[in-house]
Parts: C-alpha cells; structure tokens; sequence
C-alpha cells in the first residue's frame, strides 16, 4: 500500500518534470521564432545614437561577431546546445551573463510580486467573502463596482494614478526606483526599501484583486446556498458560524488556485509596473531586453518565467487538492461494504457527489 | 393532546426574475395543512414535486430569501414567522436532511459531527461524536472520513447521529429512506418510532407509503403542493375502500402490491 503510494507520487512527479521540459522546449523555440523576426535590428539598438559613426564595415563585423548572419534554425542550435550545458549566454544590454542579470534583479522583482501577491489574495479573499455572504446589499453592490472598475482598469494606468496621488500630490512615496537616489547601497535601510516597494506592489495588487474578489464572492454565494449550510443552520448555526465553519474552507478551495494561477498575469502586470515607477527589476529588465534585441536575456528571461509559473501553478494544484479532497488522488476508502451493506445494491445517486462546479478556470488566463 | 406543530394553509410563492426586470411569482405550495404531536409519527406522503420536503424547510425557517409565505405556522401554540422557526432550529426543531449533498463536502466527517455536538450544547464534542457514530455502528475510522467517502448507507446514518445529538422536540425527517435495504429501512423507521415514544414529535417526509404504514399514527397526502387527505394508517387496507378521498385511495391502488392499478386517476 505504501509502495504503491510511492511509486504513484514517484510517477506523478516524473510525469510533471517531463511536462515542464516539453513547455520550456515549447517556450523557448515560439520566443526564439518571434525575436528573429522582431522589427528591431540588433546592432542598431545595440550601438545606438552613435550609429552614425560607424560605417557599414563595422556593422558587418560585429553582425558577423554575433553570427546573425547564420540560418535562425542553426542560431537556436547553437543557444541551445549552450543552454542544455548551463550557459544563458551573455546578455548585450547589461554586458553580464544573463544569469547574473536574472541572479540580481529577481530578488527586486520577488518582493515586489509577492507583497501584491499576499496583499491581492487576502485582501481580495475577505472582500469576496463579505461580498458574498451580504449578497445582494450595499456592501456586495460596493465591492462589485469597484471590482469591476478595477478589472477594467489597466496597470499602468492604475500605476500613474497612484503615483500622481501619493508621490507627486501627497509626497508620501518616493517616485522612483528601489532604493534612494544618490545613497551608497550600505546605507539603504530596510525602511528605506518598503517605502519604495508600498507603491509598486499596490499598483500590482490592486490590479490583480478584482479576479479574486468576484471568485471568492461567487464561490461564497454557491457554499450559501448549498445544502450543507441548510442542514448547519436547521442546528442552530448562526450566520456567523455558516461562515466561519461551512463556507470559508468551500470559498478558499477556488480562490487558491486562482491566485496561483494568477501567477503569470502577475508577471506580466510587473513588467509594466516596474516601468511605470522606475523599479530595477526583472520586468524592467524584460522591456529593456525586448527593445535592446538582447535575444539571450529575454530568452533566459522568458525560460525563468516559464519556470516560475509552472511551478506557482504545480503548488496551487497541491494546495487546492489539500483543501478540497474530492480533486486529490487519495486513495479511496471507506467504499468496501465495511457497514455491512451488500456492495451491489443500488446505491442512492447522491452518494456521489457531483463534481464541483463553479470553479475557475485556470486556462486562457495568460501573460497580460 | 395539543398540537406541537400545526401548519395551516401554507403557501410559498418563489419570486424569480425572467428576462429584464419582469417579476414572476411561482407557486410552490398552494395550501399545506399538517399538525404533529409529541409522541406521535406523522407521515407526509405524496409524489416527487408535491412540496413535501419544501413544507419541512419551510417549518425550520430555511426557505431562500426569494420564498413568500403566506399562511401560520404554530409551534408550541405561539404562531411562528420564519425568522422565529429559525430560532428554534437546532434548539427545539431539527431537520433530518435526505442526502449526502447536506454534508459538506470538503471537511471531514468528525469535524462536521464535533460542530453538531458543539452546536448541541454537548460538553465534550469530541466524546460525543464518537459516541453518537459509535451508537450506529460506525467505527472511529469514520471521523477521518469525507462525504464523498461515504456510501449512501453511512451518510445517512451520520446525518441521523448528527441530527439527535440534541433530543428535539420536533424532528421533520426528509426522505430518510430512500434508496436503502428493505433491513434498513425498517430499523431506520423503528428508531424515529422510538423517538415518538419518548416523546419527540416526528414527521417522515416519504414517498414510500407501504413502509410508513407500519410506524406513523397518521398520512398527510399531499399533491401539487396542497394536501389533499388525513387518513389513519390502518384505513390502508384491501382495495383501500376505507379511505375517504379519491387520491388516495388511487394512491393506494397504484403500489406494486396492490396490482399497479392506476384507472382511478386521471
């Protein structure tokens, strides 16, 4: 029995490392397609205002230094070949490997998108439930609106709203960057990062509420008007301990796996966060890549990414199926006629419960 | 004896909205007369759709907020609005729910019976759990389980474990026997039998009149959400000549037993 456990999870496990490296192979042939036909010319952005200084004979020398003339399909071959023995390559832009690029800024970005990511799922969690429970109300028409305004409404926009209001308004928050313009790197004070972290990681967190609010808010509603709630209250339960004991855990089940799944739109939503204020992490270093032509950052940028969202997705799996039994792979037991019933009697259809509805979809909702 | 529970002339209306904002009303129940006693087992008994389990609902104050009610409700000779039988829920009245679909589905069982206990006012929920499953054969093991673990049989046995942690004065017991054993069925109804004698007053919510006959002092018959007859169990005999109203002695007529005879209705 415990044999067979293991090799199950043994088995999953490997099934899940086999389809993380079908993807990245996926990921990194598409991204390397696109940025060979990417408008950009790579020397053009890579010498820059000087580019009339240099004549064609040194454009053609270093084009052929960095063998751009070669096929694409032998490119990849080559980058590829470089990857599967450790090595991203040197990126252009910042004239470092890119690992060390990655290795510096991603710490930076991790922050950022886990405080939006902490500050969106419990935030967004709460409304939900308040949402849900008071459906129908004031309180539920209020988070609905401004749910709905915040789902409509785009991060950078968001972003210059908050940075005109507090940072240029009110001069509470710094308007850009990570740390201190001007202040030698030992004497940043940890303060001194929050205060610069608050206002990027609310953009971002308040971009990615309104999903998790509007979930939450359904899954409540769906959990108040099952009938294990009917029957808790026929004992005398009172709204409160609906809530607390009937609902919470129905509500989270969902709303978990969203905001894991939510992982990517986060990335993406960082890339344009960081733009906006100025804040030295890896979606500045995305956007400087893309218009750089810096074809091994963006690539190592774009195969961390990958990594990070299949992971985050992978966690949400097991998290979700933790919380809601019926989606584990626990072995069933309990259905071996233990009580006494003849296993071939016809079973009331409500044995089986039907599979839980209402849950998000987790598909489609990519990079935005 | 006075009446515990008299229902007179109730009717529930569901307020739904079609397509823009026309309101449109739905007739659910158009007139339900029932009483029950202490010590007595009343069955409540009528086709699928009829309203049966909505009248049990209905007593326990849980109707969705779209019902309308119009009609009394008396408990313990003081009319009830729906907000006052929710009160009582749980203290003086208890529902015994028909399907595993009234457990939750993502907590274990033990948690879901500890919560009954607590809310029952048990001291020790923990001991009490065990022993309420323990009292219908139901092992220790159980607690660890989830609902959808469960075969029909065992959920509802916790259900009723769960329901009588806390003796009620009142138990409306929602289709408790649908789908299990003939064995079963028989030791499930001689329990709330039981429970009459010891002087609950209790409402099985059927449509498997044969079985009912046995254990109830009385048949509500119910039809398209009105009742229609009171009869006494033992009027249910030979052609059913003795019963007073024409459906149900249809309804008599047309058991297995009885030759699935049907030319009385129309």
């Amino acid at each position: 029995m415990a044999v067979d456990l293991l090799t199950a999870r043994l088995r999953g496990a490997v099934g899940r490392l086999l389809r993380l490296v079908l993807l990245l192979a996926a990921v990194a042939a598409a991204s390397f397609t696109l940025m060979a036909h990417s408008p950009i010319d790579p020397v053009d952005a890579y010498v820059g205002g000087d580019i009339a200084a240099i004549g064609p004979e040194q454009r053609a020398q270093i084009a052929e230094r960095w063998g751009l003339g070669d096929p694409p399909l032998e490119r990849f071959g080559a980058w590829f070949g470089q990857l599967l023995q450790g090595d991203l390559g040197q990126s252009l832009t910042f004239n470092q490997p890119v690992t060390q690029v990655i290795g510096e800024r991603f710490p930076a970005s991790l922050a950022l998108m886990a405080t939006a990511w902490l500050l969106s799922g419990l935030f967004g969690f709460s409304l939900g439930v308040v949402a849900g429970v008071r459906q129908g109300r004031v309180a539920d028409r209020a988070i609905c609106w401004w749910a709905y305004t915040l789902a409509s409404a785009p991060t950078f926009w968001v972003g210059l709203l908050l940075l005109y209001v507090f940072s240029v308004s009110l001069g509470w928050t710094p308007v850009c960057c990570a740390v201190p313009v001007g202040v030698l790197a030992e004497d940043v004070t940890l303060l001194d990062r929050l205060q610069h972290l608050i206002l990027p990681a609310l953009t971002l967190s308040i971009v990615g509420v309104a999903p998790v609010v509007l979930h939450t808010r359904h899954a409540v509603i769906h959990a108040m008007a099952s009938d294990h709630v009917a029957f808790a209250r026929a004992q005398g339960e009172s709204t409160r301990g609906v809530v607390v004991h009937h609902v919470l855990r129905n509500a989270a089940a969902p709303a978990v796996l969203l905001q894991f799944a939510a992982l990517g739109e986060l990335f993406g939503g960082s890339v344009l966060a960081e733009q906006v204020f100025s804040y030295p992490g890896l979606g500045a270093a995305t956007t400087a890549a893309a218009l750089g032509q810096d074809v091994p950052l963006l690539l190592g940028i774009v195969l961390f990414t990958t990594v990070f969202v299949f992971v985050g997705n992978q966690l949400g799996d097991v998290a979700h199926a933790r919380l809601d039994p019926r989606v584990g792979r626990r072995p069933s037991r309990g259905r071996r006629g233990r009580d006494g019933e003849p296993a071939g009697l016809p079973a009331a259809p409500e044995a089986f419960p039907p599979p839980p509805t209402g849950e998000p979809e987790p598909a489609g909702r990519g990079v935005r | 004896m006075s009446a515990l529970l008299e229902v007179r002339g109730l009717e529930v209306d569901f307020v739904q909205y079609e397509r823009g904002l026309r309101r449109r009303s739905v007739p659910a129940l158009t007139g339900m007369d029932l009483t029950a006693s202490p010590g007595e087992v009343v069955a409540l008994v009528g086709a699928s759709g009829a309203g049966k389990s909505l009248l049990a609902h209905a007593v326990l104050g849980l109707l969705p907020p779209n019902a309308v009610e119009c009609g009394t409700v008396t408990y313990d000779g003081v009319p009830r609005d729906p907000a006052a039988r929710r009160r009582l829920a749980g203290r003086e009245t208890m529902l015994l729910p028909q399907s595993v679909s009234f457990l939750d589905p993502v907590n274990p069982v033990g948690r879901q019976v500890r919560r009954s206990a607590r809310l029952a006012g048990r001291s020790d929920p923990r001991r009490a759990a065990e022993e309420a499953l323990a009292q219908r054969g139901l092992g220790p093991e159980v607690l660890r389980l989830y609902p959808h673990e469960l075969s029909g049989g065992m959920a509802r046995r916790v259900m009723v474990a769960m329901a009588t942690l806390r003796a009620p004065r009142l138990l409306l017991a929602d289709e408790p026997t649908t789908g299990l054993p003939p064995e079963t069925v028989r030791t499930t109804l001689a329990e709330f039998r039981q429970l009459a004698d010891d002087g609950c007053a209790v409402v099985v919510v059927t449509h498997e009149l044969l079985a009912v006959l046995d254990v109830a002092d009385r048949v509500v018959i119910c039809s398209a959400g009105r009742t229609v007859d009171v009869a006494d169990p033992a009027d249910f005999t030979g052609d059913g000549s003795r019963l007073g109203h024409p459906f149900s002695r249809a309804l008599w007529q047309a058991l297995p037993v009885n030759g699935l005879h049907v030319s009385g209705v129309s």
